[in-house]
């Protein structure tokens, strides 16, 4: 160091939050007489380092002395770094020369001997003088937003945040798989609790989306690649052929009507209903083209048929359309790509796929649904008979170590709302078997208590199996459930005529493949992470990249509408900023110095490190770079540096925090 | 065991990333969890960030041992690199037993943001573990320095 750096140093007292542990007098006067060597030139403590009164002090001095580094000891960076920082920059310091030393998280709070906390605080100053003379001027870094933004699913969630951002007067690229929006609300007929008409809040607005000016819709199509960094993502998305021209068709549904391919709908209807080759998922489909599904389509197959191109008015059937690529800009991603079901099959003992009459959660919507396959009739596998008794089996999947240790958050009202239906429908008698009810929402309690009182029986326990075997009287031909009674400690065999799973939610299949094109994380369920679980719910660590709705774990639709929501909201605050200011965290190779040895490009997870073939040299994009310093620890020739946690910094602070050891190690053992 | 060794108190310097392993040491703080004040802890980005150089400067500083934290395996704020950080781990354990410096004198730790407890109580047995070990002591030129590692090296 050529230039001696003069430093302050500032011992808060947290009122007794510190000061009642550690001796900050003595901490403050310490560090004036033994760092001196390192810079320090003044040492205060202070009640209340936070305060205005508090900054200003620091400020003032900042001045008077001509400081050239701040050191602060009170409590974690992650609370007031900003704080310390910005009253730095106040008196014209460079907020990154301004160093917080944690002396309350990491002393005062978690240890009680007064003269260790003490000792410790002072090491960790010394530590903290040690580094703060290698702290460098930063400038935070800025890259402009593109204004578009790209919402990958259609679902609720997804639905909200594209009309939220596009009302805001930004185009919006909503992407999604399957041939029409709405996800899995569209497939159900009532909601909890209110017990609202699903598709009569969802369609109005499935059309707004179909029809706003701001909004491009993808529909039949998927993300292929994903380039960039936040501000400026460029994605390619494949737009699967529809062999059908949308500039022509005018969703007149001929085709469909002629068409004489019968399939099973297992997606929409969930296996409970058919479709033909040449389809539209639901009558109220957005947008309402249809597509043909070539693995079925008998042209495809036998080369012959055609029967939609012959009776089509517009000419609108193209056999031979091919996939799109198509590559847009946008500036932020929504990813809203909701959950799948779980797979009841898992559970043989309860026999669903074997036994006719279990049904799963999502095959009762449809049965329940008044579009569905039955007209809305609740009715067994034979498609007449009503039933007399049905047996609702809660927490399928969740709840249970085998399957999944969480809680589904849905299935307890889902499983109320089926049991209100099959009530008012048919006036069976209703068992709900169920561990505990959980019904947490606005309105979910008091609709638990419409069910008591319509009558239907809640059974608390596990139910360990669904047959078909009689053993007793009055069990022929009935679905036998074994249950524990847990209340009054009773083995029940409860025997029903019907049997529905309560599925609970699980991540989607593709749900680590998504998340790995997107750069962000999973959970070790599979939901997608958030920032931070309390206070930044639909941000990722990845910045640029928002998540909403059941991508980020079990949620009921208000809740999923929330985040959408929320999510567009995130993101019209970037886009209104226009840039976005970056931490300076980032590492640089130095050319002369690198061999050229690529180590740090497969290192780096972010593939911000450039080879140029040309000079034989590594570069790093410092806009795709997040600092985590990897590629620093692992050059060999020590060619790259990282800004904020330089080496020097690093082993600096490490003989700082020694510094108090050396001493009295020396002292008191002979050598 | 002498008088001595019995009042050791180790001095540890200690290791975490900014995400994870700080996250939960804030949080044995705010939860006001007690643990031995043995650990001196530096704050990097990401374990990954962790130079061998710094363990070993911390070593050669006069540490009787070192900790390192991140987030667990799958958590990492940066995808991956904690598992850089697992490598150089079982590399420097290689080193030091090397050099002659016992391998439980450095420590991994996964911790996550909401694992403040695990943090602490971890901290309090890892400073009775290096208590056990006693100061760290170079070997002496000349000194024999006899671990499995070693005939290793010279077969």
């Amino acid at each position: 160091m050529e230039k001696k750096e003069k430093i302050g140093v500032y011992v808060c007292h947290c009122g007794t939050n510190i000061a009642g542990v550690v001796n900050v007098g003595e901490v403050s006067t310490w560090a004036a007489e033994n760092l001196k060597d390192q810079g320090v030139v003044v040492s205060r403590d202070y009640k209340f380092m936070c305060s205005s009164l508090g900054q200003e002090l620091i400020q003032k001095d900042i001045k008077e002395y001509g400081l050239t580094r701040v050191v602060v000891a009170a409590c974690s960076p992650h609370l007031h770094e900003a704080t310390f920082r910005n009253a730095c920059k106040g008196a014209d310091l460079n907020p990154y020369l301004c160093e917080l030393v944690s002396i309350r998280e990491q002393a005062s709070w978690v240890h009680t001997d007064k003269v260790a906390a003490t000792e410790k605080s002072k090491a960790l100053i010394s530590g903290g003088v040690s580094r703060v003379v290698y702290n460098e001027p930063l400038e935070p870094l800025y890259v402009p937003i593109h204004p578009a933004t790209l919402v990958v699913g259609g679902g609720i969630s997804g639905i909200q945040a594209a009309l939220e951002i596009a009302d805001a007067g930004y185009r919006v690229y909503l992407v999604e798989r399957e041939p029409s929006i709405g996800g899995h609300m569209a497939q159900f007929d009532k909601t909890f609790p209110t017990l609202d008409c699903s598709a009569c809040i969802l369609t109005p607005r499935m059309v707004q989306v179909g029809s706003h000016p701001n909004i491009t819709l993808l529909t039949y199509s998927e993300i292929e690649k994903v380039e960039g960094y936040v501000g400026n993502f460029t994605v390619s998305i494949r737009k699967r052929a529809r062999s059908v021209d949308e500039a022509t068709c005018t969703g007149c549904g001929i085709c469909w009507e002629k068409c004489p391919k019968k399939v099973v709908d297992n997606v929409f209807e969930a296996g409970m209903g058919n479709r033909k080759a040449i389809y539209v998922p639901f009558p109220q489909a957005v947008p309402k083209y249809p597509v043909i599904d070539r693995e079925n389509c008998t042209f495809y197959i036998k080369g012959t048929c055609k029967a939609c191109e012959k009776f089509c008015p517009t000419e609108a059937i193209n056999f031979a359309q091919e996939d799109e690529i198509i590559n847009v800009e946008v500036g932020n991603v929504i990813l809203a790509t909701g959950y799948d079901p779980f797979d009841a099959r898992r559970i043989t003992q309860y026999g669903y796929g074997r036994l006719a009459n279990v049904f799963t959660s999502l095959e009762f919507e449809r049965l329940s649904n008044a579009a569905g396959p039955t007209g809305g009739n609740i009715v067994l596998r034979d498609g007449k008979t009503v039933p007399k008794v049905v047996g609702i089996v809660h927490c399928v999947g969740s709840r249970d170590k085998n399957y999944n240790e969480y809680c589904s958050a849905i299935c307890c009202m889902q499983s109320l709302k089926f049991a209100h239906l099959v009530h008012e429908r048919t006036g069976a008698e209703i068992y709900n078997f169920y561990i505990d009810i959980r019904a947490p929402g606005k309105g979910y309690e008091e609709f638990y208590h419409r069910l008591l009182d319509e009558g239907t029986h809640f059974v608390r326990g596990k139910v360990a199996e669904i047959s078909d075997a009689v053993r007793l009287p009055g069990e022929e031909g009935k679905l036998i459930i074994q249950v524990e009674d847990t209340l009054t400690g009773n083995q029940l065999r409860v025997p029903v005529d019907m049997a529905i799973l309560s599925a609970g939610l699980e991540p989607r299949r593709d749900a680590k493949a998504v998340a790995k094109q997107f750069g962000i994380s999973c959970s070790a369920d599979g939901w997608l992470i958030e920032r931070h679980p309390k206070l930044d719910p639909v941000a990722t660590v990845t910045e640029g990249i928002y998540i909403a709705g059941c991508v980020q774990g079990p949620k009921d639709i208000p809740a999923s509408v929330a985040q959408g929501a929320a999510a567009a909201a995130r993101i019209l605050g970037k886009i209104m900023q226009k840039e976005i200011a970056l931490e300076p965290i980032r590492a640089s190779i130095k050319e002369e110095q690198c061999s050229g040895c690529r180590i740090c490009n497969n290192v780096c997870p972010f593939n911000a490190i450039l080879f140029h073939e040309d000079k034989m040299v590594s570069e790093v994009n410092p806009a795709l770079c997040q600092g985590c310093g990897t590629c620093v620890a692992a050059c060999p020739a020590g060619a790259i540096s990282g800004t904020g946690f330089s080496n020097q910094q690093i082993l600096s602070q490490i003989e700082g925090l020694m510094l108090l050891n050396i001493k009295s190690h020396k002292e008191t053992v002979p050598a | 065991m002498t008088e001595e060794t019995k009042s050791f108190e180790p001095t540890i310097i200690g290791f975490t990333c900014n995400w994870c392993s700080y996250r939960a040491a804030d949080m044995a703080g705010t939860a006001r969890m007690k643990y031995a004040p043995n650990v001196r802890l530096i704050r990097l980005m990401c374990s990954g960030r962790l130079d061998p150089t710094f363990v070993f400067k911390a070593f050669a500083s006069g540490a009787d041992a070192v900790l390192i934290s991140g987030c667990h395996p799958g958590d990492c704020h940066y995808i991956s690199q904690n598992y850089k950080a697992l490598r150089r781990f079982h590399l420097m354990k290689r080193v030091l037993t090397q050099l002659g410096i016992e391998p439980g004198r450095l420590k991994l730790l996964w911790a996550s943001a909401a694992e403040g407890a695990i943090f602490a109580s971890e901290i309090t047995k890892f400073v009775e573990e290096v208590r056990a070990l006693g100061p760290l002591n170079w070997p002496q030129p000349g000194e024999q320095v006899s671990t499995p590692i070693m005939e290793e090296v010279t077969a």
